[in-house]
């Protein structure tokens, strides 16, 4: 299994925010995550980037337990990830963004960079081609010198997927990428995640837009109050009554 | 003549001006102001890396300061060690004592960091005024020792201290300017934006604010050991509260989180001090609105100000350029249309 939960559980005071989550994240897959609003998605990823720890249960990636690992060593295992509101650093390029994104494959250190040593001007190149890398592969080359809070919101959201890419992740989990943009540009959005499966990469993706989610993904799960109700392909999914019940607006926690 | 040029340019000018200064200025009292200023503008070199770019506002750092020249006072009056060794010693006491404080004080953040550290400073402040065995109390420690020559070069002299705490200075912007612009100031910068999302690209925040709060506390040390030998005499009020303070709107002045901010900030407030003196602590009716003011209008200073103000001019020249170039590939166009789709 690539990446696994186990009974996974983060219960904010009395709420169960996840509750005894099981799921298995398919390699070289698209997957997602559904769900109504506050059912828990967001928190999913927390709990498996190590921004938050569990209350209870477990996360496996690549059979290794990864549960209470911080955040930023699951990064480099290999676990990257975009949040819902995105928080650039506005007052800078969009390059100089993107190019901190190499810095986990570096070993540099503050001595490295008093003294410019050659170790030093070796992985300041390794991290600036990287981030062009990346960022000619979310298309974004014409705009690497421009104040990320001076580009559209649909940039923004291409230079958060471009610095999560930049540290070479094997998985990259994205929350509500087309969260207020525009059709034409989700599509954008929907090519470049198909783009980076075919460059070896899994995606796991939070999302809300159903008709991007039903195309897009080969795995969903469904979540609802904290519980997963459903999981299998976009037709499983779609005919499963416990779905259809919480997205209409039925009690689907009777 | 391109932008970093430019600022070569002046950079450079400045280090001249600077270095000739106590030539075209015989008075000796400006002299002592202008070397005091630098000895500040070190200590808010070392504030501006953890609070400008980390994002960790530090308000114990006069402690730090008035550890330093502590450390250096007792080293060279009561153990009697060579002045220069003394100097070394008493930045290495002072780091080890930020790391000790760094570990439990970086656990807290924003507000409850800015209180914290406030009461750490205060102890400080409290410990050295209290332990009078050691530190002599609120009597203070005198005779400390000017800077011990170096083969010809000797120290005891106004004019000699100015060019030597000019050295320390240009060193310690050297010294952060390297820091700023390289992948570790890049990553500090990415703490201070978020640092949820510096965790998550890999970036390990403890070990990196640890790293920067000993640093800056480095600096509070060694601008504290060259106030100690520089001034001669030092009492427990440098490790006041109000010196923080002081430190602090130099920087705000100046520019939280810019290079030139700390120079600018201190040349500015101590001169307008120094001419507003007559006005006694009225003046702080002054510098209070005023700093009110920068920190409302210009959250990064002086500097900052001015930063933007040229990065706009320059991006409306760029476009300018942009538009008569568009312009002139259109009249073009019809000659070589397979080069225009091309490129
Ligand atoms: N840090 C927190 N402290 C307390 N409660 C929280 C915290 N984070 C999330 N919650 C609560 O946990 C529940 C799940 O929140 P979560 O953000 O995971 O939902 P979501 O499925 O991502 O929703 P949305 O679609 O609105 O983004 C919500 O009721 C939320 O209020
Ligand atoms: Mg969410």
């Amino acid at each position: 299994m690539f990446i696994e939960t186990k009974e996974l559980t983060k219960q904010f005071g009395g709420l169960a925010a996840v509750k005894n989550v099981d799921f298995a994240i398919e390699k070289g897959k698209i997957n997602a995550i559904i769900g109504p609003n506050g059912a828990g998605k967001s928190t999913f990823f927390n709990l498996v980037s190590g921004s938050y720890r569990p209350t209870s249960g477990q996360v496996f990636y690549k059979g290794e337990n990864i549960t209470n690992l911080p955040s930023n060593k699951i990064a480099k295992l290999g676990v990257s990830r975009t949040f819902q509101t995105t928080n650039l650093f506005e007052q800078a390029t969009v390059l100089d963004n993107v190019i901190v994104g190499h810095r986990l494959r570096t070993q540099s250190n503050l001595l490295d960079a008093v003294l410019r040593t050659k170790r030093y001007k070796r992985e300041e190149k390794q991290c600036r081609d990287k981030a062009m890398e990346v960022l000619d592969f979310t298309g974004l080359t014409h705009i690497t010198d421009q104040l990320a809070g001076s580009i559209t919101q649909e940039e923004k959201k291409r230079v958060a997927f471009a610095l999560a890419l930049a540290t070479d992740p094997e998985v990259v989990f994205l929350d509500e990428p087309a969260a207020g943009i525009n059709p034409g540009e989700t599509e954008g959005l929907a090519e470049l995640m198909k783009k980076m499966v075919k460059k070896g990469i899994t995606v796991c993706l939070i999302e809300h837009k159903m008709q991007m989610v039903m195309k897009l993904a080969e795995k969903i799960m469904v979540l609802n109050y904290g519980e997963k109700i459903a999981e299998g392909t976009a037709d499983e999914v779609m005919s499963n009554k416990k779905v259809i019940k919480a997205y209409l607006g039925g009690d689907a926690s009777a | 003549m391109g932008p970093l040029q430019k600022k070569h340019l002046i950079i450079t000018g400045l280090i001249i001006l600077a270095g000739i200064f106590p030539f075209i200025n015989q008075n000796d009292y400006w002299l002592h102001i202008l070397t005091l200023s630098f000895i500040w503008m070190i200590a808010v070199y070392g504030l501006n890396l953890l609070a400008g770019y980390t994002g960790y506002l530090s308000l114990a750092h006069a402690g730090f300061f008035a550890i330093g020249a502590y450390s250096l006072g007792l080293l060279t009056v009561k153990a009697g060690i060579n002045y220069w060794a003394a100097l070394v010693l008493s930045c290495v006491i002072t780091s080890v004592i930020g790391f000790l404080i760094g570990l439990i004080s970086l656990r807290t953040r924003e507000h409850f960091f800015a209180i914290y550290t406030l009461c750490v400073g205060y102890v400080i402040y409290l410990v050295i005024d209290k332990w009078d065995s050691l530190t002599g109390g609120v009597r203070g420690l005198i005779g400390i020792p000017a800077p011990s020559n170096i083969g010809p070069l000797s120290f005891e002299s106004t004019l000699s201290q100015y060019y030597l705490v000019l050295f320390f200075l240009l060193a310690t912007i050297f010294v952060m300017y390297r820091i700023v612009h390289s992948l570790s100031g890049r990553t500090f910068i990415a703490i201070r934006n978020s640092e949820e999302l510096a965790g998550t690209i890999g970036i390990s925040t403890m070990k990196n604010k640890l790293v920067v709060f000993v640093l800056s506390t480095f600096f509070a040390g060694l601008a504290g050991a060259l106030y100690a030998s520089f001034i001669r005499f030092i009492g427990p009020d440098i490790g006041y509260t109000t010196v923080i303070f002081d430190l602090l709107t130099y920087l705000l002045v100046g520019g939280i989180g810019t290079l030139a901010g700390p120079v600018v900030g201190t040349m500015l407030i101590v001169s307008v001090s120094q001419s507003l003196q007559f006005l006694q602590d009225y003046r702080m009716l002054i510098f209070g609105p005023l700093l009110t003011l920068i920190i409302i209008f210009y959250p990064r200073g002086i500097v900052g100000f001015f930063s933007d103000w040229y990065r706009k001019r320059q991006s409306t020249k760029l476009q300018s350029q942009k538009k008569k170039q568009v312009k002139s590939n259109m009249d073009d166009e019809d000659l070589h249309e397979d080069r225009v789709k091309e490129g």
